[in-house]
């Protein structure tokens, strides 16, 4: 009998220009092997892996003129506050913010979120009122607002999806009908099924009820361009770590006048204009929102990982990843009992699946030691594993430097794990 | 794939498909849920105890192949035993599958997962069922 591991797979044709063996070379970890086999990393959309421009940038930044910022009057101060900057004006030009004063440095994306579901949040959503989100957001843009409700006595409302993970948008408009909806939040890119929601017609409809729009871009940021004036969202949050960069920052946009008028999230130094212990001015914008001393290494990290990731040119790397996506998505659908979760027309490069009768923590760690990463698990998603009535699933995730044999021996590995379930 | 089969071996592969007192027992004793919040497995065990001995033990749950290998082959372990000597058998479990020693005796099939020792991320999987085992007992 012919099975089906035998039919002989035809490697995708590319129609971009993209030197994969140099990019590749870039990024010392991809060298490593893992339990003997070289490493394939498909586990992107939880954290990506760094290019050495970026592990340079930072070690140079401690090796030659490391200080801290806004405060000194010495040379490494004024050096170290000058590439700290340089990395804001960076992030407002690779996402097209109208100023400097709009990019806020954060932890991450979940601090971006806490920080408008705090200073927003708290200052204008009153018992009655209500914050609506989607059925498809990842924990850091669930609870932050499910917190804000339980303090303020206002009411969280759910946006459904359809099964192949799309929202349902005359749902989403018929909950912003009600006239008490003081804030909307959804994801850009869904980190469990990978679908790309219509950023840009949910905030018109939301903006047709005056409704301020806070899109979770953490899984966007690096697979797609991004224009925050072109999707005219209010505040747009994202991770170093997804996009090349190293962990621990992140950014929150903001309009100019919304942030403005909100209230600061964190009180203390650097946020200041004046102190007296009567009272205290705060400082302008981004400062306000920016209080302590930031993660001024990793913002200067994430600075250079998106001056790299523009040299490649985001429309590459999306034609890249795009073919990536579609040849999983075949590959994935030769293997019997396999299920992909997710089949949204619009989608990011990852792929969510189960297999009948196999967990996906026994798919994940088999693969492991194949050196296979992957993720399994709830995604930090549990509602959407509830909305296909599953307790996790297995993901792969791709970035720029991922190449089809990578994708070829992951199916080969599912296959072998078959056999051994059977 | 070799080495995998010392984690994966037959027994576990056959608890997992057609795991033992896998049931709720309608009234219980002792009963607890188990959950693991990393990955949302979860399990609830229930105990049927009278003067002392474990009458009835059985599980409900979802989980991976070596959640629900090692919840099946506890509930056939435990079964009759007295519940005096289950924290001797929780205590000798747990150092076969955290720590490199030889199996202590009693454990029966259940030593098959001594090789989860080398998968520290799935240790949990394996003690799950009798961290909610042992909570049943507790809260008596
Ligand atoms: C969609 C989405 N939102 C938010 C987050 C949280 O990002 P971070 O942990 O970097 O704050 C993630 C990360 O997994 C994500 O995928």
């Amino acid at each position: 009998m012919h099975s089906m591991r035998e039919i002989p797979t035809m490697p995708p044709t590319r129609n971009y220009e993209l030197d994969l063996a140099h990019i590749r070379t870039q990024f010392p970890i991809l060298c490593r092997e893992v339990y003997g086999n070289s490493l394939v990393y498909l586990d992107n959309a939880a954290s990506m892996q760094k290019p050495l421009k970026v592990i340079k940038a930072i070690s140079d930044c401690y090796s030659n003129y490391y200080s801290n910022i806004h405060r000194g009057v010495h040379l490494l101060s004024t050096l170290s506050t000058a590439a700290y900057e340089r990395a804001r004006k960076i992030v407002q030009l690779f996402i097209n913010a109208s100023s400097m004063q709009e990019i806020i440095f954060t932890s991450g994306t979940t601090e971006s979120i806490n920080l408008v579901a705090s200073s927003l949040g708290g200052s204008t959503v009153k018992a009655g009122d209500e914050v609506v989100i989607t059925g498809m957001e990842h924990h850091s843009n669930i609870v932050p607002w499910q917190v804000l409700c339980e303090r303020t006595g206002a009411v969280l409302r759910v946006v459904p999806f359809n099964y192949r993970g799309e929202l349902i948008i005359h749902e989403y408009e018929r909950l912003l009908e009600s006239g008490r909806v003081k804030l909307v939040a959804f994801v850009h890119t869904s980190n469990a099924l990978g679908t790309i929601n219509p950023v840009k017609i949910l905030v018109e409809i939301a903006h047709a009820r005056d409704i301020p729009v806070l899109v979770d871009g953490a899984q966007a940021i690096a697979h797609s361009a991004v224009d925050v004036r072109e999707l005219d969202c209010d505040f747009y949050a994202f991770s170093g770590h997804k996009i090349y960069g190293p962990s621990g920052v992140g950014v929150l946009y903001g309009k100019r006048a919304l942030l403005e008028a909100m209230p600061p999230y964190q009180v203390g130094g650097d946020m200041i204009k004046i102190v007296t212990f009567e009272k205290t001015q705060y400082a302008e914008l981004p400062n306000k929102f920016e209080a302590g001393t930031p993660n001024i290494a990793g913002v200067i990290g994430l600075g250079v990982a998106l001056e790299w990731l523009q040299n490649i040119g985001i429309e590459i790397i999306k034609a890249h990843e795009q073919t990536l996506l579609e040849y999983t998505t075949d590959q994935l659908s030769r293997v019997p009992g396999l299920n992909i979760l997710g089949t949204a027309c619009e989608k990011a490069p990852l792929v969510a699946f189960t297999m009948k009768g196999i967990h996906p923590h026994d798919i994940g760690t088999i693969l492991d030691r194949e050196g296979i990463a992957i993720r399994a698990g709830h995604q930090c998603a549990q509602p959407t594993m509830e909305r296909y009535g599953v307790p996790a699933m297995a993901r792969v995730s791709f970035a720029i430097y991922n190449r089809h044999e990578e994708i070829d021996a992951l199916v080969k590995t599912l296959f072998k794990i078959k056999e051994l379930f059977k | 794939m070799n080495d995998l089969r010392d984690l994966y071996q037959e027994v576990i592969l056959d608890h997992n498909k057609r795991p033992r007192n896998f049931r709720i027992i309608s009234q219980p004793t002792h009963k607890a849920d188990g959950i693991n919040p990393l990955c949302g497995d979860q399990v609830s065990v229930y105990l049927d105890i009278r003067e002392g001995v474990i009458k009835d033990i059985a599980f409900q749950g979802a989980g991976c192949a070596i959640s629900s290998a090692s919840a099946s082959l506890m509930t056939e372990l435990l079964k009759g035993k007295d519940v005096n000597e289950v924290e001797y058998l929780f205590n000798s479990f747990h150092s076969v599958v955290t720590t490199d020693c030889d199996c202590p005796k009693g454990l029966g099939k259940l030593s098959v997962l001594a090789g989860i020792r080398d998968y520290p991320s799935r240790i949990k999987c394996a003690t799950l069922a009798w961290h909610a085992m042992r909570a049943a007992l507790e809260r008596s």
